[in-house]
């Protein structure tokens, strides 16, 4: 899977698959899907902007300094942009190591990484109005414990 | 010429995603108050700093950077991906 940024759904089953068939080795697969909210029946829908071009770069990036910092046998990043509602899937990470423990904290790393490091942008449409979703200052502060 | 690119209310509130722009700007800094003397929608834009991210040439950087070089700048909010 290494990295996709993609508008169409994906088929979450189907990718945790294939990954996980091209980790059989793998004695651990960890893997975090994050979805549209739908913030207690007020939002309609969601708009993702993206920076093509350097957003897959911020991705394989992201996606290296994993494999450099976590002792993983492979990770794979897909985001989604466009037009999404809630209940879809935005994004989902997964990672594949010998033991759990890798896993996990390389899972937390990359989503830590691309919540402020990768060139999304994601506008809110809903019955308060439209909005852009602002940076929360703990997506900055999660990534100093790395 | 540089390519200057803005993103989520950057791009609203200036009013195109993209413009082409003949600048001796030495650092970023510098490209900020050209671009601000544009129109008073390229000064509101740029009236915040705080909330504004830079990336020269699809690299994430800061308002010092040297545009030497530099092909493509792009200005926009704090990411929100994930």
């Amino acid at each position: 899977m290494s990295v996709r940024v993609q508008s169409e759904p994906f088929d979450m089953g189907e990718e945790l698959q294939a990954f996980t068939a091209a980790h059989s080795h793998s004695g651990a697969v960890v893997t975090f899907s994050g979805l549209v909210r739908d913030e207690g029946g007020t939002l309609s829908r969601m708009e993702i902007e993206h920076y093509p071009g350097m957003t897959e770069k911020a991705l394989t990036s992201i996606r290296n300094e994993a494999l450099t910092r976590f002792a993983l046998d492979g990770a794979g990043i897909i985001h989604r942009f466009g037009t999404l509602v809630p209940g879809d899937q935005i994004m989902m990470v997964v990672t594949a190591a010998r033991h759990r423990a890798d896993a996990f904290a390389a899972a937390e790393f990359l989503m830590d990484y691309l919540k402020s490091r990768a060139p999304f942008w994601k506008k809110e449409f809903g019955s308060d109005g439209e909005g852009w979703v602002e940076a929360r200052t703990e997506d900055d502060v999660a990534l100093n414990r790395w | 010429m540089i390519d200057v690119l803005y993103f989520a209310w950057l791009r609203e509130r200036i009013g195109a995603p993209k413009e082409r722009v003949e600048t001796d700007a030495a650092t970023v800094a510098d490209l900020v108050t050209e671009l601000k003397g544009r129109s008073d929608a390229h000064a509101l834009a740029f009236s915040d700093m705080s909330s504004v991210r830079v990336a020269v040439d699809q690299e994430l950087t800061d308002m010092n950077t040297p545009l030497a070089g530099a092909r493509e700048v792009a200005f926009f909010p704090p990411m929100t991906g994930g």
